[in-house]
């Protein structure tokens, strides 16, 4: 499967087109720095992976990045455009899948997407065609008039990133895309990620704590520790800068320090527990 | 494929060769199409559960046909030429409107808890167009109150004002009333974030809302300061622009243009107020 990725890469790698970079970028909440001068690139066409403990500072950066949380300081260009200055053009270019349950139970699939389309303004002309573009990519036609209460979890996150991607995004951020999922239900997500990236050519920057999530999917991670990024590679690179025969779990704990289960503090746990819970 | 990934929405909003005046224009409106986007939302979800309207009609029938009914046997309240029915109707409207609007920020807390306010806030929507689609949303629901009470007001024998204008001036003054309470009710749920706190915080604000206002007796027969206390609250001008235009005969202590004013000024404020505080929420 790397090998794969290493592949699909070569392309655009070719064009080396830097479409979101960081810069010294810094969220100080009170006393505690979650993220500390960040600085990180990420070409045209890439999968990026920023991968961690909680607490780490992972969905504190996509924050940042999609403008909901302002930085105390530094700043960051997404899609040509600085997030600090020039937000509302940012989220124009973008599309988000937060870590939280985000889909709305209480329309139906089609409803749900048909408010994301028009709020991102797509021409009434091609929103129909868009919607079941959309639906039919991420192999949920047939639930399109479905309560979305009434969806499985891995169909509510297919249809949140189909709702992120409706407006064909340069940027597409997704946050845990497959916390609380089952086994089964996180291939098929990762499955869809993958076809997206292929067919539309979009530049993904996740998060993640599987280990085996990054190494499948991205083609360059950062571990991030206590705010700062650890360590910077593709999966392969990463592995072997630990020693031969090494996992990406063995860099993940190399890199953050991170041995025993210390993870969370009540509120993450209960909110990824109730995100488990609710998409599962 | 990949030339469309480069965005393509929003060509209108950046488009250079556009004049001042027509990028204002397309500004205007795509923030009044996201306001009613936004609007639209929340009234899909209402339509996909009715038995809601139908629980809030129980409030203002206790109301009018038990409160009213006693006070208007007694006489003890100066209401004019009308009667204590005729009085308090477009109060009870107002009060059933408010009590549903206050608690409309609990949604707030609920879409925080999930992802939903993150998926708003990182959509080029204008964080007003948020907070205002909202409101106006929750004046659906005030609108559903409105025909519950003209039937509950004609079961009693209210001497309603059939007048159309009249009416559509009800209707408008309903709209604002949901809208600007609701948003006051956001602003509370950004401030205290929790639903154990907001659920507080509602109960206690509703009655003192409710009787620091002309909606059940006259102002003039208050204590001084409690008079100072609802000439500041808009409920009393949301009833006092009610009176002459619900009832026939009722009569309005301010003038309906200055209740209007009053009315949109504080929804104003509140809308700015919120919109500052909103993306706080996702923080």
């Amino acid at each position: 499967m790397a090998t794969q990725h290493t592949q699909l890469v070569n392309e655009p790698r070719t064009a080396t087109k830097i479409i979101l970079e960081t810069k010294s970028l810094t969220r100080r909440f009170r006393t505690l720095t979650a993220v500390d001068k960040l600085n990180v690139s990420v070409q045209a066409g890439e999968m990026f992976g920023l991968v961690g403990p909680n607490g780490a500072g992972k969905t504190t950066v996509i924050k940042m990045l999609t403008t909901i949380l302002p930085p105390t300081s530094g700043t960051a260009l997404v899609a040509g455009h600085d997030i600090v200055k020039h937000s509302a053009r940012v989220r124009s270019a973008i599309g988000y899948v937060p870590q939280l349950l985000s889909a709305d139970g209480s329309l139906t699939g089609y409803e749900n997407l048909l408010i994301f389309a028009k709020l991102y303004h797509i021409p009434r002309s091609e929103r129909k065609e868009r919607i079941h573009d959309a639906l039919n990519f991420m192999g949920l036609s047939e639930f399109a008039d479905k309560m979305v209460r009434e969806y499985s979890g891995g169909m509510i996150r297919r249809l949140e990133v189909a709702e992120s991607m409706l407006h064909r995004p340069t940027v597409l951020f997704l946050d845990e895309p497959t916390v609380g999922l089952d086994p089964i239900a996180r291939k098929t997500v990762w499955e869809h990620i993958q076809r997206l990236r292929s067919d539309y050519g979009a530049t993904i920057l996740m998060t993640t704590h599987y280990m085996e999530e990054a190494d499948e999917l991205c083609d360059r991670v950062a571990i991030m520790h206590l705010g700062r990024v650890a360590a910077i590679g593709t999966p392969s690179e990463l592995k072997a800068s630990v020693g031969e025969g090494a996992t990406l779990d063995d860099v993940f704990v190399h890199y953050s320090g991170y041995e025993v289960d210390s993870g969370g503090n009540w509120r993450e746990v209960s909110s990824t527990r109730r995100v488990a819970r609710r998409l599962g | 494929m990949k030339s469309q990934a480069q965005g393509v929405l929003h060509e209108d909003s950046v488009n250079p060769t556009r004049g001042l005046i027509g990028q204002s224009f397309a500004t205007a409106l795509n923030f009044a199409t996201d306001t009613m986007t936004i609007a639209e939302l929340e009234a899909r979800k209402l339509h996909h559960d009715f038995t809601e309207l139908l629980t809030r009609a129980v409030q203002p029938a206790l109301w009018l046909l038990i409160f009213g009914e006693v006070l208007a046997r007694v006489k003890a309240i100066p209401t004019g030429s009308i009667s204590y029915m005729d009085f308090m109707t477009p109060g009870i409207l107002a009060q059933s409107v408010l009590f549903i609007a206050i608690f409309y920020g609990i949604a707030v807390i609920w879409e925080r808890d999930l992802g939903i306010v993150h998926k708003f806030l990182a959509s080029p929507a204008p964080r007003s167009a948020l907070i205002l689609g909202k409101a106006l949303s929750a004046s659906e629901r005030g609108l559903s109150q409105a025909v519950i009470v003209y039937l509950l007001a004609l079961l009693v024998g209210v001497h309603i004002n059939w007048n159309l204008p009249a009416m559509l001036g009800v209707v408008v003054v309903v709209i604002l009333g949901s809208a600007l309470f609701s948003t006051f009710s956001l602003i509370i749920a950004c401030i205290v974030r929790t639903r154990e706190r907001f659920m507080g915080i509602g109960q206690l604000l509703t009655m003192p809302l409710f009787f620091a206002s002309n909606a059940i007796y006259p102002i003039s027969i208050m204590p001084l300061w409690l008079q100072a206390v609802s000439r500041v609250n808009p409920l009393t001008y949301e009833v006092d622009a009610l009176r002459p235009l619900m009832v026939a005969g009722g009569t309005s202590v301010y003038g309906i243009v200055t209740d209007l004013v009053a009315l949109v000024l504080a929804m104003v404020i509140f809308v700015v107020i919120a919109a500052r505080l909103y993306p706080r929420v996702a923080m």
